[in-house]
């Protein structure tokens, strides 16, 4: 344990209400905690800079997964296990559902949230691709009032989002506009559980006999935030299936992701993967 | 007449210490406290090689209330003893790698100690530091002793240079590589110590070898050897990493607990250890063989060199079993080896399962399959015209004995596998497919007990002591770890002695009850050290048959204990001993590194099944085979495990386990990115044991807790080879490597194309 | 004799230690006991387990939540206590491998197979590999082979190379009591 854990200061609200209020009240001072898989590895790594928590687990608010007939709406504590088991997720989001069973562990699964995971911003994130390709929205809480935001461009930069500190990710709407659509996701990890992603593809296509009539394509792990491959749908949407624009969607690629060198991986094997994940998922689709 | 009694030796009984693990109750290091107990950190050198100017103890941190040690406070010598005497407990004047060891804390608040570890500032002037086998070797800098080399050997078989001189052979070359490994036991490094000069030192600690600890800790303070005393608790894993790291740990709580008056506890983060702590040495193998064109072996010239790090610590013994593994399990006239370790700014590599060997036998088994290819042979019938039989020798001599058989062992992993009928298979299903399929093996051996005279210089010695309700005590310094140590002894004493398995009791490794067995490495507890129990248990049955109070050949367990009660009632303690001697015939030289290296060799042929998926360049292993003649099972689900396990830690070895090095230092040191395999990563692995009795192993048994851990990563590359036609010779076989391999093999075809030739 | 818990911590004059926040007392059911103890807000979980109630039984391996080895049931869920923080066990009910019995001297199905198959070696993974198959019987009583590799895959271990781990869970599951 490298930090000085008697610094670090939790908080119980009893009500979101309340929690709102500290927020508003004290800008910057406070800020959520959930289920904490990723900021007590930080504290345990000794490089949590920020010292004052308040515990939101319990607030029932922020939890549920609501099912109404134009959309899905999650509460941001819905946690990677609920959202695995739940029948209307798993019928029409199957590309949630994977990034959820791909996330950590069983462990991590029961205690990780979509709220938290998307608070937490890492580019390297299971879910942030799939809710990309299903066009979330974020609800953003504050005491004074709330707004609703598209998910695509909630990241502006790495680790940087559009969420004020007196804000809360509330509930992520996620629209049943996607059934007839072929949906895809391919991870590739350091290993087959509990492995952080050197790439990951969420995609799903709008075809008929001949054509592709819409697509999404969403990255995570190859650049500072993850990523909506326009370039690569722009070179797809409307094209019939040819080897062609399957070349060219490849190409287009390399202009959407920005992959890096680290510890993991290198960019040039982020980039040849990435490419290839997109061509056997067009290929299969083709056939 | 009774009928015989079963024996246990042979049947899987219960775990001695089961209970205690399944249900919680089992006590490691870190669940030990005193009544006063502080807890002590290491400040570590964050520069790789340089001259210590100044340590500073920074602001803000109520230093009075720390105990703080440095090298001006060891006793005795400042030196971690073990083979050589050049790497010191603390750093003095000067560090040789990152992480070196510069100053010990201690305080009651663990919170407040990390503090405090952070508020001490050591200024280091940098010297240039050599981080590769190649600068080393190329003495860009000098860094250890005249020339960079701790130890290098020379094995001569034949005229080597003379066979390759022949025209009638064809000679193929080859360099293979594999990279550091940490032994990643789930249990970090800890010890407790309570020390002080009135009483001496006592420490409880994580360790496989306590006579080891106590020779350092001897040194460290300068007390005589029976004010040290060391005591093995409960071990979480080993696997060669609590060989000789714990005497360094063991001598840091030791200190703290010396200065400070206050019993004393170290435990690493798992960040720290990693780091910090001994890894598989790094290894390049340079081949060179001469074969005639029906493919029989002419003369094989090898040469191995392993990174060191720092210190010398193990790698002289380290290389010596690389070395002699280096030529496997075939008959070649003329073998030529030149070996070397050498000293890099890394902190020293060390023991882990296998010892040299995983390295040696990695290169050599891809070495053999490009052989076979380069001659036009399969490599299953290359290796059948050059399997080593009785009376044939070894690279170093050794005249093989044994009935060993390598033929059955590959004819059982082939047909267990369904080798033949999936290359076929895969061969025909593999043009155009995403996903590539592979089968491919590995043929190899590993000598058990210590190299040549070394068991002879332990000379190790089991005590067994009769109670005066007929149970049976043995003391010996060997620890369990997993492994398996206290049930295997308890089953060769119970058949010894004709007594019910819970009568007999292992007593903990404790250096003041124990003798000393020898460390619990190199494959030898069950074969050495089980045969030293046998003999120390008959021992006392002995003592009890001279003594007129037992007749010869009753091995009823109440006369035992009546004659054993009578014993002690009227003579006093019922003891026996044995000590090791070697089998008679063995000799070893080691001037000209020749002669009969060990006492018992276990063979094994392993088939490993690979995917290879082509747009994410993954290897997936799908089934794997382990077959290999052990002498004797003297437990089979143990055994079993033995080899699952050594099993997995080399299919990560050979796919996975990657250390990324920053100027000497493991920049992946977190569980989350230093990859071992969990339970989704690996398929059932398959055991089956063959039996032919070694006649000095208890039981037949030989020894085999490092023979699964040489075969796994070549039968896993010449699988991926077979899936893909890449010649990956470097592992870890990342993701990464085989996307570059697959690059340079298409520009290579694009260059200069030729039909491509099917693999065999 | 224990010294009480401190209330408010000594001030440092120097100011380079970050001042302490008070501990909090924490109220919660282990292994079927209310208990209550004092620990800083954002302890890990694991150690005051370990610390303030002396459950040793739950290790550490990792401190980041990869290996498993701090895995308790927290409300009848598998987590890694390591993850968990002190102020969040509150009101929690939490089962450790102490408790995973009905009593002291009873073993589980698990448990007994564990005993049975080799499924413990050097031990150190064992209790939170023990609950991790408990919190897989309980969701699949008769798991299949790629159910239990999942179930598992949040639990390292080192020495079995997992095929005994998986012998133990499928034999836990054909015991006839098969008491979880």
């Amino acid at each position: 344990m490298r930090s000085f854990v008697p610094a670090y200061e939790m908080r119980t609200p009893a009500t979101l209400a309340e929690t709102l209020a500290a927020l508003a009240r004290e800008p910057g001072v406070w800020r959520p905690f959930a289920g904490g898989t990723d900021l007590m590895v930080l504290l345990e790594g000794g490089k949590l800079a920020h010292r004052r928590y308040l515990n939101i687990w319990k607030l029932p608010e922020l939890r549920g997964i609501d099912v109404a007939d134009d959309s899905v709406t999650l509460g941001a504590l819905a946690t990677y296990n609920e959202i695995q088991n739940h029948a209307v997720l798993a019928a029409e989001f199957p590309l949630l559902c994977r990034a959820a069973a791909e996330t950590g562990s069983v462990a991590t699964q029961n205690r990780g949230t979509l709220g938290g995971n998307i608070a937490n911003a890492s580019p390297a994130a299971d879910s942030p691709p799939a809710l990309v390709v299903y066009d979330a929205s974020l609800e953003l809480v504050s005491a004074a009032g709330s707004r609703w935001l598209a998910y695509d461009g909630f990241h502006t930069g790495y680790k940087q989002m559009l969420l004020r500190s007196d804000e809360l990710i509330a509930r992520i709407r996620l629209p049943r506009d996607k059934k007839n659509w072929i949906q895809h996701y391919a991870k590739v990890g350091t290993r087959r559980a509990q492995a952080i992603s050197k790439v990951c593809l969420a995609s799903a296509a709008l075809i008929d006999a001949n054509s592709i009539r819409d697509i999404r394509i969403a990255f995570g792990s190859v650049a500072p935030t993850v990523v909506r491959a326009k370039a690569a749908e722009a070179a797809l949407r409307g094209k019939p299936f040819a080897p062609g624009s399957i070349a060219a969607a490849r190409a287009a690629l390399e202009r959407d992701i920005a992959p890096i060198d680290d510890i993991r991986s290198t960019a040039r094997y982020r980039l040849r993967v990435a490419q290839n994940l997109l061509v056997e998922f067009l290929k299969s689709i083709s056939a | 007449m009774p009928s015989p009694k079963p024996k246990l030796v042979g049947s899987s009984v219960p775990r001695k210490e089961g209970r205690e693990k399944v249900t919680g109750r089992a006590r490691y290091t870190d669940d030990l406290t005193f009544p006063g107990m502080l807890h002590g950190v290491t400040v570590r050198s964050e520069v790789p090689r340089g001259i210590i100017r100044k340590i500073e103890f920074g602001p803000g941190i109520p230093w009075d209330e720390f105990t703080v040690v440095t090298a001006r406070d060891i006793p005795g010598e400042n030196c971690v003893l073990l083979i050589e005497r050049d790497q010191p407990l603390l750093a003095d004047g000067a560090v040789n790698h990152p992480e070196e060891a510069i100053v010990l804390l201690a305080h009651a608040d663990p919170y407040l100690l990390e503090e405090a570890r952070r508020a001490v500032r050591v200024e280091i002037e940098p010297l240039p530091p050599i981080f590769t086998l190649e600068d080393s070797l190329a003495r860009k800098e000098i860094i250890w002793g005249a020339d960079n080399v701790f130890k290098s050997f020379a094995v001569n078989k034949g005229d080597a240079g003379a066979a390759f001189a022949r025209a009638d052979c064809i000679v193929v070359e080859g360099e293979y590589r594999t990279g550091a490994q940490e032994q990643l036991y789930i249990e970090p490094q800890a010890m407790l110590s309570i020390a002080n000069p009135h009483n001496g030192v006592t420490v409880w600690g994580s360790m496989q070898c306590p006579y080891y600890v106590h020779k350092a800790l001897v040194a460290i303070f300068g007390l005589p050897a029976d004010k040290i005393r060391i005591v093995q608790a409960e071990t979480g894993g080993g696997f060669g990493g609590k060989e000789e790291y714990p005497s360094m740990i063991a001598g840091h709580a030791a200190l703290l607990a010396w200065k400070s008056g206050r019993p004393v506890k170290i435990v690493y983060d798992r960040a720290e250890d990693m780091a910090a702590t001994t890894k598989r040495h790094p290894s390049r193998t340079r081949h060179r063989t001469a074969v005639t064109r029906d493919g029989k072996l002419v003369a094989m010239d090898i040469d191995f060199a392993l990174d060191g790090g720092a210190y010398a610590t193990l790698s002289s013994v380290v290389l010596s079993r690389g070395t002699i593994h280096a030529a496997g399990p075939y008959y070649c006239p003329n073998v030529r080896i030149r070996s070397r370790v050498v000293a890099t700014n890394a902190p020293p590599h060390g023991a882990f399962r296998g010892f040299g060997a995983p390295q040696s036998i990695f290169a050599l088994e891809l070495h053999m399959d490009r052989v076979a290819h380069a001659i036009g042979l399969s490599p299953e019938e290359f290796r059948r015209r050059n399997f080593i039989k009785a009376s044939e020798t070894t690279a170093t001599g050794q005249v093989i004995h044994e009935a060993v058989d390598m033929n059955r062992l590959l004819d059982r992993a082939l047909r267990e596998s369904d080798y033949a009928a999936k290359r076929e298979q895969f061969a025909r299903d593999n043009p155009g497919a995403r996903v590539k399929r592979g089968i491919g093996f590995a043929s190899f051996f590993h000598g058990a007990g210590f190299t040549g005279s070394g068991e002879t210089y332990l000379a190790s010695v089991v005590e067994a002591e009769a109670t005066a309700d007929g149970r049976v005590r043995i003391m010996t310094a060997n620890t369990e770890m997993g492994q398996g140590a206290n049930t295997v002894f308890a089953q060769i004493a119970a058949d010894a002695l004709g007594l019910g398995y819970d009568q007999i009791e292992i007593a903990q490794p404790d250096t003041a009850s124990v003798p000393n067995s020898g460390p619990t490495v190199a494959s030898r507890t069950s074969m050495v050290v089980g045969k030293l129990v046998e003999a120390a248990a008959l021992g006392l049955k002995h003592e009890l048959t001279s003594a007129g109070l037992l007749a010869a050949g009753d091995d009823s367990a109440e006369n035992f204990a009546r004659a054993a009660r009578f014993y002690t009632d009227t003579r006093g303690p019922l003891r026996a001993r044995s000590q090791y001697h070697a089998p008679p015939g063995l000799h070893w030289d080691d001037a000209t590194y020749s002669g009969d290296a060990y006492g018992a060799f276990a063979w094994a042929v392993y088939v490993a099944e690979v995917t290879v998926d082509t747009a994410t360049f993954e290897t997936h292993v799908d089934d794997f085979v382990a077959v290999q003649e052990v002498g004797k099972v003297i437990h089979p689900v143990l055994a079993a495990g033995q080899i699952e396990g050594g099993i997995a830690q080399g299919i990560g070895f050979a796919l996975t386990e990657n250390v990324v090095w920053h100027e000497g230092r493991m920049a992946n040191g977190q569980m989350t990115n230093y990859i071992m395999p969990t339970s989704a990563d690996l398929p059932r692995i398959r055991v089956f044991f063959e039996e032919n009795p070694y006649a000095f192993g208890p039981g037949g048994a030989k020894g085999i807790g490092e023979l699964p851990i040489d075969g796994p990563a070549p039968a896993i590359l010449n699988a991926i080879e077979n899936a893909t036609g890449l010649s990956i010779r470097e592992i870890p076989a990342t993701p990464e490597r085989l996307m570059e391999a697959f690059d340079e093999a298409a520009a290579a075809q694009a260059a200069a194309p030729e039909p491509a030739r099917p693999r065999a | 004799m224990r010294r009480p818990p401190r209330k408010r911590p000594r001030p440092n004059p120097r100011g380079r230690v970050p001042d302490a926040a008070a501990k909090i007392e924490i109220a919660c059911t282990v292994n079927g006991s209310p208990r209550r103890f004092h620990a800083w807000p954002m302890e890990r979980l694991l150690d005051a387990l370990r610390r303030e109630l002396t459950l040793t039984g739950t290790k550490e391996g990792c401190g980041e939540g990869e290996c498993g080895a701090c895995s308790v049931l927290l409300d009848g869920s598998l987590v890694n206590s390591c993850l968990v923080p002190a102020a969040q066990a509150a009101g929690c009910e939490i089962r450790t491998i102490e408790g995973i019995a009905n009593s002291a001297d009873q073993l589980t199905a698990v448990q007994e197979a564990f005993l049975a198959c080799g499924g413990a070696q050097c031990g150190i993974c064992t209790p939170g590999m023990i609950l991790a198959a408990h919190a897989l019987l309980e969701k699949h009583p008769q798991p299949s082979d790629a159910e239990i590799r999942a179930g598992l895959s949040g639990n390292l271990c080192r020495c079995t190379g997992y095929t005994k781990l998986f012998e133990s869970v499928v034999r836990a599951c054909q015991s006839a009591s098969a008491v979880l």
